[in-house]
């Protein structure tokens, strides 16, 4: 077989069980690709070893005849994934050498399924970024390319570069405010951020414990389907996961959306967005209508406070999250200065381990939880939290199967343009934020292109734990755009 | 089941140049959980293991390493409210308290400050027989402990010890109203015991596993009743807090000192400062720990990797079914049942283990006799080898033999001691000692009369002074209990013998 990194996990699947490849062929080829898209950025921890020693494995229970779907798959692994005996960075200066004791609950699961791991993926660092501009590796880069290099999006900048580029089958991604879905929409690939509770997050390096949630990051709906079956399920370590079965989720995928309501959220259509993203909205609703699904117009009042919100309560809980960064028992510790007692270590290690954007991060989570900022800040961030989940409830109750909306304001944009202005930067997750504060599960999918070829994306957002029915949305939508279009290689 | 009246003791007063002043404390008492893991990880807890050896992952504070509630923690805290009769909250959360130390690896504790697990309670603190003070509990939470930082192990590093780190602390916080440093030490003591009884805490101060924070304030004859009709603070005076008290002892002498502390200060005029203080029991002083500037914030907010906790009502009952009896319905119970004085019924409860013996030994028998057997025979000799109770050479159906010996005549009180000493030092059954080796005593008045029929014969000149002095009657007796090896009945001998001389 020829481009066998180009193939989707189901086609893999398929033809893996008929012995057309093997995990092993399959594994080589993606090494190879990884060996010659240096330039991308995407792959930071090279792991060859691990990756044949996994694809040998495979390749033998796939020849017993029992394997399940994704065995055999080469999968790129963020670097927020801790990973036993393989440097998980979080991409920051500060866990430098660390190389985990442990293997977290989503990798156990899909290496326990077979999967292949090739090495460690680019990131924003401790998924602070909209961009993957605040990596201690530097930049990834966007496949996609105009003129100059472009941003693959952040924080899982790496793991969409390298699906998008076929450096990999898929890719594992982690989705805080919209880490998930804006690199998956600005690099043309599949992104779903599960419901909070669906996917452990233990092992997983904790940026915003409230609001981060793992998810797979794919080229197309049905391996989103097929890789969360693998990576969901309840996990006895992580106190917040929930005890509740995960279903077939490919089963679901019927493309049968006659009747589904889909609601249309007024609140989304922001002042200033490009005309393009306006009728990219407008043709997916066609799409879904002609599908047989009802557009309803909805409202959902307190979206304009989500962004606000967001920056508060993500602040609060990382700055305490990544506390124990403190040079004293792994990572970075910087050089001390005779007299130089415990707080000039933490000072200088932290000033020195930390990039700028985790630093403004620490500080605004510091302020906000602050004696006489507190009720200010947190409290209130808080109950807007519970009205924007509430906004959603009413919804639901509404009848409403699914939300759609844009998933960015923007296609991506080139590198540096933004990293100035933070403000700018936090603006491109306008319409994902809402999502991770109502813990529920959306997902962006490939609908079309701009004026410049750029992908774009549409976001669905589900009902809790029915990720089932929201695959299946998308489904449909993706079979309506097919969406085909792949980025020159100039790497 | 309870029935114990008693009255309030008198705060203690100092004697101040513009007069009177009076204490007023609040303790905060952190209580080590009883379990065999940490709060939220499997790791032990066992005192005195090689450092860093009992140190799981989420207790290294180890990158994306979360935490898991231990059950057996939280069944511990509601076994300690329910001892405290306090209420239970069957739901509350934890917080996160966020600072920086290289013996709190998170970077933050994890504790429960705005919804704790135990509500308002109370403990009965026992002064004097008849005189107890009340002491209302505010609350008590759940929180970790922190590890342990050693500086004096290099001139140029410190050394840190994780393995205590996570462990689960009960902290219990009780109302201003403990009104001097004895009832202050008292409290805690009740408070060891009630935890000690209930199996929540064992109570050992000395590796640090019950430790106190006492918050002392200073006011005016008068103003604490004001304070007790409104509930308002502001009849009270500043109050300082004393960290990490860890002796009865030094309890009270920093109480002691830091009352008349505040009372020179506002004397001169000047204000007390609110703030964290240290004991230093080498000078018995107190010293300020951080000036205001270095006040900790610490940014408390609720932990968003534990959801709330919600416990079953049903869960709560059958810990309460299955509550020990406790040491004042025990007291009580002592008393009521077995005879006793309240202040021997103190002394055999004060240890449960001590109670459990006495209760054996006094099944059946006279619960006095076995009361006074206990206290003074068994006590003072197992003090005397340094032995604990759990261990003592003479079991409680050994003593109960003994004392039974003794209740039904078999043997003096005197022969009784010998007795106790064998079956300490060589052990066996008493009775077949007693029989074995003829320690029983004579109540046969034949035997006796004969006795004393022979040193009468044999004495006449005796027999006619005794017959003018009666008092000498008693050389007469000593003569009989001497002819019968110490084993006839003293009381019968008496009797037979001024029947006899006819006194």
């Amino acid at each position: 077989m020829t481009d066998l990194t180009k193939l989707t996990i189901s086609a893999a699947r398929d033809a893996l069980r008929k012995g057309e490849t093997t995990a092993a062929e399959l594994t080589e080829a993606c090494l190879t690709a990884i060996e010659g898209a240096g330039a991308l950025n995407a792959f930071v921890h090279h792991t060859p070893e691990i990756a044949r020693a996994q694809a040998a494995a495979a390749d033998t229970r796939i020849k017993a005849g029992d394997a399940p779907d994704m065995c055999g798959i080469p999968l790129g692994i963020k670097d927020l994934f801790c990973t036993k005996g393989v440097p998980s960075q979080a991409a920051s200066r500060i866990l430098e050498g660390f190389k985990p004791e442990y293997e977290s609950t989503v990798t156990t699961r899909l290496f326990e399924a077979g999967s292949v791991m090739l090495g460690k993926l680019n990131m924003d660092e401790f998924a602070m970024g909209s961009s993957n501009e605040t990596s201690t590796y530097g930049d990834a880069v966007n496949p996609w390319k105009i003129d100059a290099p472009l941003t693959p999006g952040g924080s899982s900048g790496g793991s969409a570069a390298a699906v998008a580029a076929d450096l990999c089958l898929a890719a594992t991604g982690t989705d805080t405010g919209g880490s998930i879905r804006q690199p998956a929409a600005f690099t043309g690939i599949t992104g779903l951020k599960p419901t909070y509770g669906r996917v452990s997050r233990w092992g997983i390096v904790a940026f915003a414990s409230s609001l981060d949630q793992a998810g797979p990051m794919t080229k197309d709906v049905r391996d989103a389907a097929i890789m969360l079956g693998a990576m969901a399920g309840h996990d006895p370590l992580d106190s917040t996961s929930a005890d509740i079965p995960v279903p077939d989720f490919e089963a679901m995928l019927t493309g049968d959306i006659r009747g589904k309501k889909i609601g249309i959220p007024r609140e989304y259509r922001m002042d200033g967005m490009p005309d393009e993203i306006e009728s990219l909205w407008t043709q997916g609703q066609e799409m879904l209508r002609d599908a047989g699904a009802e557009m309803v117009d909805i409202s959902l009042p307190h979206t304009k406070y989500a962004l606000p919100a967001y920056y508060v309560i993500a602040p609060a809980e990382a700055s305490s999250n990544l506390a124990r960064y403190d040079g004293v028992r792994f990572g970075h510790r910087a050089k001390l200065a005779a007299g130089d007692g415990i707080t000039e270590m933490y000072e200088k290690t932290r000033a020195e381990g930390f990039g700028a954007e985790v630093q403004r991060r620490v500080m605004v989570g510091t302020y906000v939880l602050s004696a006489g900022f507190y009720d200010a800040y947190y409290n209130r961030a808080r109950k807007v939290r519970a009205l924007i989940k509430r906004d959603f409830d009413e919804v639901f109750a509404k009848g409403v199967d699914a939300i759609l909306t844009p998933a960015t304001p923007s296609a991506a944009f080139a590198l540096g343009q933004k990293f100035d202005d933070p403000v700018q930067m936090y603006l491109n997750d306008v319409f994902t934020v809402t999502v991770n504060l109502a813990g529920l599960p959306g997902i962006a999918v490939p609908t079309g292109v701009d004026k410049q070829g750029l992908p774009l994306g549409l976001q669905l957002i589900g009902r809790p734990w029915e990720e089932g029915d929201l695959l299946n949305t998308a489904y449909s939508l993706e079979r309506a755009a097919q969406f085909v279009a792949k980025p020159g290689k100039w790497w | 089941m309870l029935d114990l009246t008693y009255e309030s003791p008198a705060p203690r007063v100092i004697a101040g140049a513009t007069g009177d002043w009076e204490l007023v404390i609040g303790l905060e008492v952190h209580a080590q959980v009883a379990t065999a893991a940490k709060l939220f990880s499997g790791a032990s807890t066992k005192f005195g293991a090689e450092p860093n050896s009992n140190v799981a992952f989420v207790d290294a504070g180890m990158p994306g390493m979360l935490p898991v509630i231990n059950e057996g923690c939280i069944a511990q805290a509601v076994r300690t409210g329910l001892g405290l009769k306090a209420e239970i909250n069957l739901r509350s959360a934890f917080d996160r308290k966020n600072y920086f130390y290289p013996d709190l690896p998170q970077g933050y504790q994890i504790s429960q400050l705005y919804h704790p697990i135990v509500g308002e309670g109370e403990v009965i603190v026992d002064m004097a027989p008849g005189v107890a003070r009340l002491v209302r509990i505010e609350r008590i939470h759940l929180e970790q402990d922190a590890g342990k930082s050693i500086h004096d192990m290099d001139p140029a590093m410190s050394f840190v010890d994780l393995n205590r780190t996570g462990v689960a602390l009960m902290e219990i916080v009780s109302r201003p109203d403990i009104r001097g440093p004895e009832e202050a030490a008292a409290y805690v003591l009740k408070l060891r015991q009630i935890l000690r009884y209930l199996g929540t805490c064992d109570g050992n101060m000395q590796n640090g596993n019950l430790r106190a924070d006492v918050n002392v304030s200073v006011c005016r004859p008068g103003d604490y009743e004001k304070y007790q009709e409104t509930q308002d603070f502001s009849h009270l005076g500043t109050r300082c807090e004393i960290k990490n008290m860890n002796s009865m002892r030094f309890i009270q002498l920093a109480i002691d000192h830091e009352a008349r502390r505040q009372i020179a200060i506002l004397e001169d005029g000047g204000s007390v400062v609110q703030e964290t203080r240290l004991y230093d029991p080498d000078k018995n002083e107190t010293r300020s720990m951080r000036s205001k500037e270095e006040a900790h914030d610490y940014r408390y907010f609720p932990c968003p990797d534990l959801l709330p906790l919600e416990i079953d009502q049903a869960w709560v009952d059958d810990i309460a079914a299955r509550l020990p009896e406790l040491p004042d319905e025990k007291k009580a119970r002592f008393v009521k049942d077995f005879g006793l004085s309240e202040y021997d019924a103190s002394v055999l409860t004060a240890e449960a283990e001590n109670a459990v013996y006495f209760e054996e030994v006094a099944q059946g028998r006279d619960g006095k006799l076995a009361a006074n057997w206990v206290i003074n025979e068994l006590f003072g000799r197992l003090k005397k080898d340094d032995c604990a109770i759990t261990e003592s050479p003479v079991s409680p159906a050994q003593l109960g033999g003994i004392v039974g010996l003794i209740s039904s005549g078999d043997i003096s009180g005197k022969i009784a001691k010998d007795l106790f000493e064998i079956v300490y030092t060589e052990g066996g059954d008493p009775v077949e000692i007693v029989e074995k080796r003829g320690m029983k005593q004579v109540t046969d008045t034949g035997a006796i009369e004969a006795a004393v029929d022979e040193v009468i014969a044999a004495n006449p000149a005796q027999v006619e002074k005794a017959k003018a002095n009666p008092k000498l009657a008693g050389w007469f007796v000593g003569q009989v209990m001497k002819a019968t090896g110490g084993k006839a009945n003293p009381a019968a001998v008496n009797q037979i013998v001024a029947a006899k001389l006819g006194l």
